[in-house]
């Protein structure tokens, strides 16, 4: 049989080509001195590139931002998605006008969001410094995204608001596809709104939070558009995650050998969660 | 017995007021953006931060338009994220429906490579590509940008695409074969047609993603002619940050096509991620 390998080859092929070879090219030049600076230099280095890893500080700090980064946005994400996703799954007035309206995040260009969203926190010409200033949140209007201590605030605000519906969409989806009479018999049994929710609806959804969950994470901590064009790293690279040090490692200090020593830790680490949360999964999803 | 029990008006109340915080949340960025886009220049500062200016003007809009490059930006993006869209759609129509409809030796080798490619960083690949590209000489060429978008997006138009296919019930293509089509014909003429709302839904995701890709855009494009409109949007600011108004009407630009696509396509996307699940 091989008419399905004919309908998937162009696929395979374009995959293959572009995505794979140059995946396996970029794993090899962690182990290289490729540096465009110093083309002369070049050759093998083993390890060499992971030792100055190891020892470089702005590593480490990138490392713990991105925690910090990822972990904020996923959770204020989800729990809006989720409580989004709920809402629509239930009958109101309007409720075509408003499911296209605040889905609508997800179609502003990313490099759109982030510069409405620097915008927003400019103080010169958007409101929400004085906002947060009335609201006795900060003590006079200043821009957060100059602040090291808050910066990394700026971009999860930018984040949340796009990746809200996402949660929102695959959640609802997930939600339509549980069987109405569930519900009707455990209404006739007596359960309440909570007894539903969790005993019916949580269990259904918990295999569809897995695997977005586990996507999102990943996708978040590879996410280097809005710190990229918010605050660039800054200040002090107090919003410098791994991504967004890739790529400055690369593009503005050309050192491609480095940079995809930082990119092979980076996917290390995600290989290593999603291991993890996959052997989590299969523990507590009984399905 | 159920179906007569009301709500109480707290609950409803409750509810009609979560779903205003989400409306303003997803809406207030995007009308502050219009505002600033709308306001002569000379008020944007002085009433930075008034919710509605005291006067309205189009010359933001007219400038971008008629006195910078942005409609060659434009038409670029419209360029690369079409011919992406179109594509990609083409390629993961064929390759969901495959599987969706058959059992073949190293299906769950391709579908694990498939999620490979979602799960590493495509920053990983930033330094090779661009070798390859220019070796190739394609930098600063739009080709390079479609056939990398092309290649980033197919597998989750894929899987998207597949959960489309799995809605539609298999006895049409046997009954069409039946009839004497080939399964191509079947495909073709019974299959194709009622996907026209999953097709659409794909393109449109596809056509979002391209439209907004920034990083890979960034780093293969630097000649003004080629570049798209995150690219130019972004020197534009760094070229003259004071212009405010202008960047916001450039902006507002930047939003309508994928906006657009994005209102028509939803309804869609939820639904072809249910039939999915169900099968999940």
């Amino acid at each position: 049989m091989v008419e399905p390998y004919l309908y998937l080859s162009p696929a395979v092929i374009v995959i293959a080509l572009v995505m794979l070879v140059p995946l396996a090219i970029g794993i090899s030049y962690a182990f290289q001195a490729v540096n465009l600076l110093r083309p002369f230099q070049t050759g093998w280095v083993g390890f060499e590139n992971f030792q100055a890893l190891w020892s470089d500080r702005k590593f480490w700090l990138a490392l713990t931002n991105t925690f910090w980064w990822t972990l904020g946005s996923i959770i204020f994400q989800f729990f809006l998605g989720l409580g989004l996703a709920l809402l629509l799954n239930t009958r109101f007035y309007g409720k075509r006008l408003v499911q296209a309206l605040v889905f609508l995040p997800w179609a502003v260009p990313t490099f759109l969001s982030a510069l409405t969203w620097a915008w927003l926190f400019n103080p010169t010409i958007g409101p929400l410094p004085h906002w947060l200033a009335a609201l006795g949140i900060l003590s006079e209007p200043f821009n957060i995204l100059g602040d090291p201590n808050l910066a990394m605030w700026g971009p999860i605000t930018a984040n949340v608001w796009f990746g809200i519906p996402f949660f929102a969409i695959t959640l609802l989806a997930a939600l339509q596809s549980i069987p109405g009479e569930l519900y009707e018999a455990a209404e006739i049994d007596g359960a309440s709104t909570w007894q539903k929710f969790t005993k019916i609806t949580l269990p259904f959804l918990a295999p569809m939070i897995a695997i977005t969950v586990m996507l999102r994470t990943i996708w978040i901590a590879n996410f280097a558009d809005l710190i990229f064009v918010m605050t660039g790293g800054g200040p002090a690279n107090s919003t410098q995650i791994l991504s967004t040090y890739i790529f400055t490692t690369a593009f503005r200090k050309l050192d491609f050998g480095y940079a995809s020593a930082i990119a092979v830790a980076l996917l290390g680490l995600l290989l290593i969660y999603a291991a993890v949360l996959l052997v989590l999964r299969r523990k507590l999803v009984k399905i | 017995m159920n179906a007569l029990r009301q709500a109480s008006p707290w609950v409803v109340t409750g509810k009609y007021l979560a779903l205003a915080f989400y409306v303003a949340f997803a809406l207030f960025p995007l009308y502050w953006l219009a505002k600033i886009a709308v306001t002569p220049d000379k008020l944007i500062f002085s009433e930075g931060t008034a919710l509605v200016p005291s006067r309205f003007t189009f010359e933001n809009f007219q400038t971008v338009l008629l006195q910078t490059d942005f409609l060659a930006y434009f038409r670029n993006s419209l360029i690369v994220s079409l011919v992406t869209a179109a594509v990609t759609t083409m390629i993961a129509a064929a390759a969901g429906y495959a599987f969706s409809r058959f059992d073949f030796r190293g299906k769950r080798l391709i579908i694990a490579l498939m999620l490979i490619t979602q799960m590493f960083p495509l920053l990983m690949i930033i330094a090779p590509i661009y070798k390859i590209v220019a070796a190739l000489g394609l930098l600063n060429s739009l080709t390079s940008l479609i056939i990398v978008y092309t290649a980033f997006n197919i597998p989750f138009a894929t899987f998207l695409m597949q959960s489309f296919f799995d809605g539609i019930p298999k006895d049409l293509e046997d009954a069409g074969m039946i009839d004497g089509c080939t399964r191509f014909e079947a495909l073709r003429k019974i299959v194709l047609p009622l996907t026209l709302p999953g097709l659409g839904a794909t393109l449109g995701f596809i056509f979002t993603a391209a439209w907004s890709e920034l990083l890979f855009a960034l780093m293969l494009i630097n000649s003004n002619d080629a570049m798209t409109f995150p690219v130019g949007l972004l020197t534009f600011v760094s070229k003259f940050s004071v212009d405010w108004g202008q960047m916001m009407a450039a902006g507002v630009l930047a939003l309508v096509p994928s906006c657009l696509f994005f209102i028509f396509i939803q309804r869609y996307l939820v639904q072809g991620l249910t039939s999915g699940a169900v099968k999940g």
